[in-house]
């Protein structure tokens, strides 16, 4: 069973079509990219796969479980979690606290079990920690764990906002330009970083990015959108040499 | 009929009402994404201007006729109305507003300007109530068995004079223009050479004015005043406005009728007692937010991640 | 010994306070003056919950103690009064029934938040607040046209239940009570927000989209959130009810939501021993300029506008004491 199927989904926003016939069948273990330029519709079909958005056309099935009606936070508990394109952290709470938060849909307990804290919230919440505390270690944010995201320095922050993704346990982690705003050294450490949470957590990872050097480095398989409407696809090499991808970048020759 | 008619009018005539102190809320919050909560007890103060303004001159001093200080009263209230609004943007608003504050603060700050206003007026004027000079002749015209005042035609005349006024300020003008780019965008404004501080002191002083025209007429209709009389009203009128769709001049005309004619109307029914008015008028509203939680002619803001 | 200090001093002195009232050591009206305080910290920082924490704006509080006040004395002077027949109880129960009436008067109230709960899914700031204006205009509505409660004239008879407790045992039992919810509403909220469900609350009010997407149930949460603030302000509103023996639909108008209101903004949004320190001096302010008559309703909204003028964050802002003063970790810990 394929981990996320997308069937030919549109979306309109009033007479605008921002994502036609868009159709996707990821096995599982992939690390896809999803290109265009900009106002193409990427974060649209982001938006759709994480719940954000209702789709006017089409089916998007995780695992099996079709995500038509669910809400955000219910298709998270499926096993997709993401990122956002700005930085959207919770500024104002520590980095352990946006961790612990982020697995609020296994918390395993009720409003009361967190105002009495019998034996099975203390457990939980101890067992939050560990995991919080374990990923924090795996991507050297221990250093930071105590600090406010608004203190720390952009690279910083995107590393936190992907560990805050990753604290979910997700099969599918969706990257809204995750190489955004990020100079050149930050740049190669996010491209370890990937590699490394998908190989080490061995998840599968859609990301949008407009840097080149990061989709080439990275994605096995590369989707471009125009418009909405997929234009091409395939890998890095094929894309690059792709007639309808170069012309959506740069334009016409002949004008 | 008669009845009904009646009933009509007298809806028209509080609807008028709202509507002039809703147009008020709903052009500073068009400009500036505030709330004024201050604005219910400009129409009070107004009310109480026109009310000393017009003692004034009907006093030994000038002794001029009712008539004459009517009209007189007329513009020197509004303009003495409007500078209570503007003195209130330039100590309270504007500072907060310059130093980048969340909205929430100048919120807060409106509301406690209002409670200064009514209680500095119960501390100063006492708790005793002030009756309201008649200006103007009442004249009563018995139409079918409806009967008409020529101050109820005054009012509802006036109210859609002003939406008149206000919508081509609005639409159609420079300066209205320049309100309607702020409310978008309040950084680009200054960067564009619009001079936004000027821009909302006119705002202020459109909406503070029109709320010492509704006090005027406002006194002369119900001609007993009390510190607190804007209180009320004032949530009402902002109620109006958010029902119609806050921030634009249209939704808060249509929604001061529509509250007009739903409290008049639950009145009317004979099956129901006038002290269920507020209820329904405050039930009425949330079931149209419920639905519609923008507004009648509001635009849903969407949230873009 | 770190962890409970602060809570054995806190003890000692809600001992040390009861006894001295026992032996008039204190009069009556330090008495009642303490009793508001204790339900000024209840209003406080129930409304906090909503307002600093989750970051939303509501300003018709006194909506949910008015609930709260009138469904506690109904059931009060029905179980032990004569208004509606005879008690169902014996007045010896009154000890044991009367935290249960609270508590049913705060569960009640906590219902009536839905009626501010389910719009706040759709929309927020300045609609929600319009919302909750409606809702205390409409409460207090209600309330004024229901002639069996006494209507607009008030209600009253709730002083047979305190009578029944005191002839029971001779004690200052409505100081007891009031030092006991308040203490129950503190423990309550801090235990709620320290815990990672509770912090779902400050996640919905930093970044909703945010929070929703990464997995909090945005609407159960704040519909949580609102039912416990509403409930706490409704068991504030019946022990008010009872410790003046009497209520009036008015004297939970929008002024008294007000009071609420700026009790948490002076303390800080979002800080509960800044909630529980500002309704401290709130209320001691009240009674000082008590005898200014109305000049008291000038100089508080003043206080307000001049602390959002110079100080908007409030006097702790989100901060809890013990990061404005670190010293005090040594006995306590807040967080």
């Amino acid at each position: 069973m394929s981990l996320l199927k997308i069937d030919s989904l549109t979306q309109r926003f009033g007479g605008l079509q921002a994502v036609s016939e868009f159709s996707v069948d990821m096995q599982g273990g992939e690390l896809m990219g999803l290109i265009g330029p900009n106002g193409a519709g990427k974060t649209t079909i982001f938006n759709l796969i994480s719940g954000f958005y209702q789709p006017t056309e089409g089916t998007i099935t995780l695992d099996g479980t079709p995500t038509a009606g669910l809400r955000p936070h219910q298709v998270t508990s499926l096993g997709v979690a993401r990122t956002f394109q700005n930085i959207r952290l919770w500024h104002d709470m520590t980095v352990l606290d946006n961790i612990r938060i982020a697995q609020h849909y296994r918390l395993g307990y009720s409003v009361w079990d967190s105002v009495l804290r019998g034996r099975k919230y203390h457990a939980r919440e101890t067992r939050i920690r560990e995991i919080a505390e374990e990923l924090l270690e795996a991507m050297s944010l221990t250093d930071v764990a105590m600090e406010l995201p608004k203190n720390l320095p952009y690279g910083v922050q995107r590393r936190v906002e992907i560990a805050r993704a990753m604290s979910v346990q997700p099969k599918l982690l969706l990257l809204d330009e995750p190489a955004a705003g990020l100079n050149s050294a930050d740049v190669e450490d996010l491209i370890k970083l990937v590699r490394w949470i998908h190989d080490h957590f061995d998840i599968t990872i859609f990301m949008i990015e407009h840097q080149m050097k990061v989709v080439t480095s990275l994605c096995q398989w590369i989707k471009v959108i125009d418009f909405g409407a997929t234009i091409a696809e395939g890998t890095a090499e094929d894309i690059q040499s792709n007639p309808a991808v170069i012309k959506a970048y740069l334009g016409d020759d002949n004008i | 009929m008669d009845f009904i008619i009646q009933n009509i009018l007298n809806a028209l005539q509080w609807g008028s009402f709202y509507a002039l102190i809703a147009l008020g809320y709903t052009l500073v919050y068009g400009v500036l994404r505030l709330i004024n909560f201050a604005h219910g007890d400009v129409f009070m103060v107004g009310a109480y201007i026109a009310f000393f303004v017009s003692g004034f001159m009907l006093g030994d001093t000038l002794g001029l006729s009712p008539t004459v200080t009517f009209l007189c009263a007329l513009p020197v209230t509004m303009i003495l109305t409007s500078l209570v609004g503007v003195t209130l943007e330039r100590i309270a608003y504007r500072p907060l507003r310059r130093k980048g504050a969340h909205r929430l603060y100048v919120v807060i700050t409106a509301l406690m300007c209002g409670l200064i206003l009514e209680y500095s007026n119960l501390a100063v004027l006492g708790a005793s109530r002030l009756k309201f000079p008649e200006l103007i002749h009442k004249t009563v015209w018995n139409i079918g068995g409806v009967t008409v005042t020529n101050l109820k035609v005054i009012v509802i005349v006036t109210a859609v004079l002003v939406f008149l006024f206000l919508n081509f300020i609005v639409t159609r003008t420079k300066i209205g223009m320049a309100m309607r780019g702020i409310s978008y965008d309040k950084f680009a404004i200054p960067l564009m050479g619009i001079p936004i501080d000027n821009i909302i002191v006119f705002t202020f002083i459109l909406g503070s004015g029109f709320a010492g025209l509704a006090g005027l007429l406002f006194a002369m209709s119900y001609p007993i005043l009390e510190p607190f009389m804007g209180m009320l009203i004032g949530w009402k009128a902002f109620i109006a406005a958010v029902v119609g769709g806050i921030g634009d001049i249209k939704g808060a005309f249509v929604g001061g009728f529509l509250l007009g004619f739903i409290e008049v109307g639950v009145v009317a029914l004979p099956f129901l007692e006038s002290t269920y008015r507020d209820l329904f008028a405050f039930t009425i509203l949330l079931i149209i937010l419920w639905i519609k939680p923008t507004g009648l002619f509001g635009m849903p803001q969407s949230t873009k991640i | 010994m770190q962890k409970y200090s602060l809570n054995v001093l806190m003890a000692a002195v809600a001992v040390l306070l009861l006894v001295m009232a026992q032996f008039k050591i204190i009069d009556n009206y330090i008495q009642a003056v303490i009793m508001y305080v204790g339900i000024n910290i209840m209003m406080s920082t129930s409304l906090n919950l909503v307002n600093g924490n989750m970051g939303e704006f509501t300003c018709g509080h006194a909506a949910f103690m008015c609930v709260g006040a009138y469904v506690s004395s109904i059931l009060s002077v029905l179980f032990f009064g004569n208004k509606f027949g005879d008690p169902i109880f014996p007045a010896s129960m009154a000890v044991v029934v009367f935290p249960v009436i609270v508590l049913l008067g705060g569960a009640v109230a906590a219902l009536s938040s839905i009626l501010v709960a389910l719009p706040s899914f759709k929309t927020r700031d300045d609609y929600l607040a319009i919302i909750t204006i409606a809702v205390n205009y409409m409460v207090i509505s209600a309330i004024e046209n229901m002639d069996w409660i006494g209507g607009s004239r008030g209600f009253q008879g709730m002083k047979d239940t305190v009578w029944a407790m005191r002839d029971t045992l001779s004690a200052p039992w409505m100081l007891l009570w009031v030092i006991l919810f308040t203490a129950f509403t503190i423990w309550v909220i801090r235990r709620f927000i320290t815990s990672t469900y509770g912090k779902g609350v400050n996640a919905v009010c930093q970044d909703e989209v945010a929070a929703e997407i990464m997995s909090v149930n945005t609407n159960k949460i704040k519909t949580v959130n609102f039912m416990i603030s509403a409930g706490l302000a409704g068991c504030a509103g019946g022990l008010f009810a009872h410790i003046v023996g009497y209520v009036n639909p008015q004297s939970f108008n929008i002024l008294k939501s007000t009071e609420a209101m700026v009790m948490v903004y002076l303390g800080g949004m979002g800080s509960l021993s800044g909630a529980i320190i500002s309704a401290v001096l709130f209320t001691g302010l009240m009674e000082v300029l008590r005898s200014a008559g109305v000049i008291k309703w000038v100089i508080i909204p003043l206080m307000l506008v001049l602390i959002m003028q110079f100080r908007p964050e409030g006097l702790l802002g989100n901060k809890e004491l013990s990061d404005v003063f670190p010293k005090l970790k040594k006995f306590y810990t807040f967080k």
